[in-house]
């Protein structure tokens, strides 16, 4: 039976000890990821968006099992990458690759070029040895870069540059599965149009799924089908991009729509400010987490955590204001 | 043949050696650099500078600081850096000019520029003036400006907001002392107590609830929303009349961005000053200031009001610029439109429009000369050999011809 989802991710949990020496039973722990489930389905791209420390990193990082999950499944392809062994997940890594957020600390310095798209195309025997040059080169110019960067170091590119070669080192293993991480928030604007644009292309092309990271709303909506917007380390809402830009549900993605600034100096936002920081992920509020911000909290918002549930087709949020009726 | 010779022949193949450079010709750059930065650094070091020297006129009394044909170079061992290459425009009382333009095209070092801040030795203002109008109205040229003097402007008239408050607060000072210590330096006749009481009062200003508790406590204390907070009252408490914002809210979160620059906003009432805000996000460009200054490669291309500049373009990087930008306007298309190629090396800058090459408009005389600032209204310029002198376009002159 061919499954359409391609990755199930269900109760995912992450929890970092604070403290190493623990007294009794009280051991503190930061909450990066408190039980969030999604789906993707093959060939789309899933935006995961919020504030910075929400933990919409680590999930990236334990869905590739780059820290060890707490709790939960992660279901990639029918098979559960929690609890295969090690050999068995360095099989898979070729089909579930990273872009990562700086370009500058991500490609390794003292190698060139073709060396740092094609290691890892050697040590999982991609290609026959006689086709390797060839095939990293037509790698390079799927990227968009020339061959003849195929012997030039890291240091001599731009932040844009840099980003396709983290782009080409992802593509050249065939991956189905790629989880890019902020991989714009480094360059300038004229220089994500170029990215969106290759990352796009590439989809189309070979059928990629992403997962985008992102805390930029407008790259966001403009790149992903399906958007889960993040609060301290648990899915606030979820659905169809559409469904979620032209009828925001819960209140934080309502206040973080609203914060966007517009390019357009006639357009006078009514926006809605949110007061304060976000918690500490250590000691989160009772109920639901988003209360202390929340310009709607009620009474029953500090005794009893919402239900994750679907309100309408393909549109899930985590707010009691929607769960009276 | 050793690696180096057939470097220097260009014999490996994809190697592009027009920027190689031997030791022998760095040898003779920094000879030629050191004698060059030593010149303006004797002028700089003079003694007893008489006032005279350094006081001007405005060219309009209702503007703060005016920025004419400012130059600044940075001289490295590998050439001159024009960071700043022939920058003018005008900052008015009460008004918030927003600098917008990619990283490394001179915003931030023509804010530095201002505060002579800029890195010495190898960074030099070379030509060009920059005047400020302090409150009693008087006139000073800040390129020559004797340091001592300068201190007494800098940090008290104006004042600067850096992107990452976590690198410019001392992390091994409270927040009280820190800010303390601004008010003590400026203020004169100040007491540790009347300091404090004033730190703290800017604090109440800037919105922070637990004011003691955050005086007390240290900048790693602090999230990165309440450090710019900081950051803003410090900048506040000498009563500045012109603040220069260099990417506030870049390392901030959108949510936090918000109450940021609405608070910029409000305290710029408050105290009636004005503000340089830098920035490469044309949504904070459009919400916030009232007039745009777009930069290019240490250049100017276009600058005007807000409206001149969202609603009516000229310059095909800015247009470029903006529809770059996923919004809601574009979101329809298929393909995002992207500016393609890059900025020109600052090395070596061509003399022809540094836009050439990525310009989809490129035309013949593009490749000859660097363009004129075009007039298009009273504000609104824009550098590009699309237009006539008198501001019309040129390319529906030809098709008017055919």
């Amino acid at each position: 039976m061919i499954n359409d989802d391609i990755l199930i991710v269900k109760n995912l949990k992450k929890y970092y000890p604070v403290s190493k020496i623990s007294l009794g039973k009280n051991r503190a722990y930061v909450k990066a990821v408190d039980d969030v489930s999604f789906t993707i389905k093959r060939g789309t791209t899933m935006g995961l968006v919020g504030e910075s420390g929400c933990g919409k990193t680590t999930v990236g990082r334990t869905i590739l099992r780059l820290h060890e999950v707490t709790g939960g499944k992660v279901m990639f392809d029918g098979k559960d990458l929690t609890e295969v062994s090690s050999r068995e997940l360095r099989k898979m890594r070729p089909q579930i690759q990273m872009i990562f957020q700086d370009p500058y600390s991500s490609l390794s310095p003292r190698l060139p070029v073709g060396e740092i798209i094609g290691e890892a195309v050697k040590e999982h025997n991609i290609v026959p040895k006689d086709q390797y040059r060839s095939y990293i080169l037509k790698v390079m110019r799927d990227c968009g870069l020339q061959p003849q960067y195929f012997y030039r170091y890291p240091h001599e590119f731009s932040g844009g540059q840099r980003q396709r070669i983290s782009i080409a080192r992802a593509v050249a293993l065939n991956p189905k599965f790629i989880i890019c991480d902020e991989p714009l928030s480094a360059l300038d604007v004229s220089i994500q149009a170029q990215i969106i644009n290759l990352m796009k292309d590439l989809q189309e092309q070979y059928g990629y799924t992403y997962l985008f990271i992102s805390h930029d709303l407008s790259v966001v909506e403009y790149i992903s089908d399906t958007i889960g917007v993040m609060y301290l380390g648990s899915i606030m809402e979820m659905g169809d991009k559409k469904r979620i830009f032209a009828n925001p549900m819960h209140p934080y993605t309502k206040a973080l729509l609203s914060a966007v600034p517009v390019s357009n100096p006639d357009v006078k936002m009514n926006r809605i400010i949110l007061k304060g920081d976000i918690p500490s992920p250590i000691n989160p509020p009772s109920g639901c987490k988003f209360r202390t911000r929340c310009p709607n909290a009620m009474p029953i918002c500090a005794k009893k955590t919402p239900i994750f549930k679907e309100y309408e087709e393909g549109h899930r949020v985590a707010c009691h204001l929607y769960s009276q009726d | 043949m050793g690696l180096l010779k057939k470097l220097k022949r260009g014999k490996i193949e994809g190697v592009d050696n027009t920027t190689y450079l031997t030791l022998k010709d760095e040898r003779r750059i920094s000879k030629e650099n050191n004698k060059i930065i030593k010149m303006y650094e004797k002028e700089k070091n003079r003694k007893h500078v008489p006032e005279e020297e350094y006081l001007t006129q405005m060219r309009d009394p209702s503007n703060v600081v005016e920025f004419d044909n400012l130059h600044t170079y940075f001289y490295t061992d590998v050439g001159t850096v024009k960071s700043v290459n022939g920058v003018s425009f005008d900052i008015p009382q009460g008004k918030i000019v927003g600098v917008v333009g990619e990283s490394g095209c001179g915003k931030s070092v023509t804010s530095l520029s201002l505060m002579q801040l800029v890195q010495g030795p190898t960074g030099q203002i070379v030509d060009g003036s920059i005047r400020y109008q302090d409150k009693e109205g008087k006139c000073y040229e800040i390129t020559k400006m004797p340091k001592d003097k300068m201190l007494k402007i800098r940090g008290k008239d104006i004042a600067m907001i850096f992107q990452e408050p976590m690198t410019s607060l001392n992390p091994v000072f409270k927040i009280g002392d820190q800010m303390d210590e601004v008010v003590l330096l400026h203020t004169e006749g100040a007491t540790p107590e009347s300091a404090k009481a004033r730190s703290i009062e800017m604090l109440n200003l800037v919105g922070i609830a637990a004011v003691e508790k955050i005086y007390n406590s240290y900048p790693h204390e602090l999230s990165g929303g309440m450090r710019q907070r900081v950051m803003i009252a410090m900048a506040l408490s000498c009563n500045p009349r012109l603040i220069i914002a260099d990417e506030p809210t870049t390392a901030l979160d959108v949510t936090i961005q918000a109450q940021i620059l609405e608070l910029l906003r409000e305290v710029k009432e408050k105290i009636n000053g004005s503000i340089m805000l830098i920035t490469h996000d044309l949504g904070v460009i459009a919400e916030m200031v009232d007039f745009v200054v777009v930069m290019y490669a240490g250049r100017i291309i276009e600058k005007g009001t807000v409206q001149e500049i969202f609603h009516n373009p000229k310059h095909p990087y800015t247009i470029g610029l903006m529809k770059s930008r996923p919004g809601s306007h574009n979101i329809t298309e298929d393909r995002l439109y992207s500016i393609k190629g890059q900025v020109p090396n600052p090395i070596n800058m061509p003399n022809h429009c540094y836009f050439y090459n990525r310009c989809d408009k490129a035309m013949d005389i593009c490749s000859r000369e660097y363009p004129a600032m075009i007039r298009f209204s009273p504000t609104h310029f824009a550098a590009c050999h699309l237009y006539n002198e008198d501001g019309s376009d040129k390319s529906e002159e030809e098709k008017e011809r055919r």
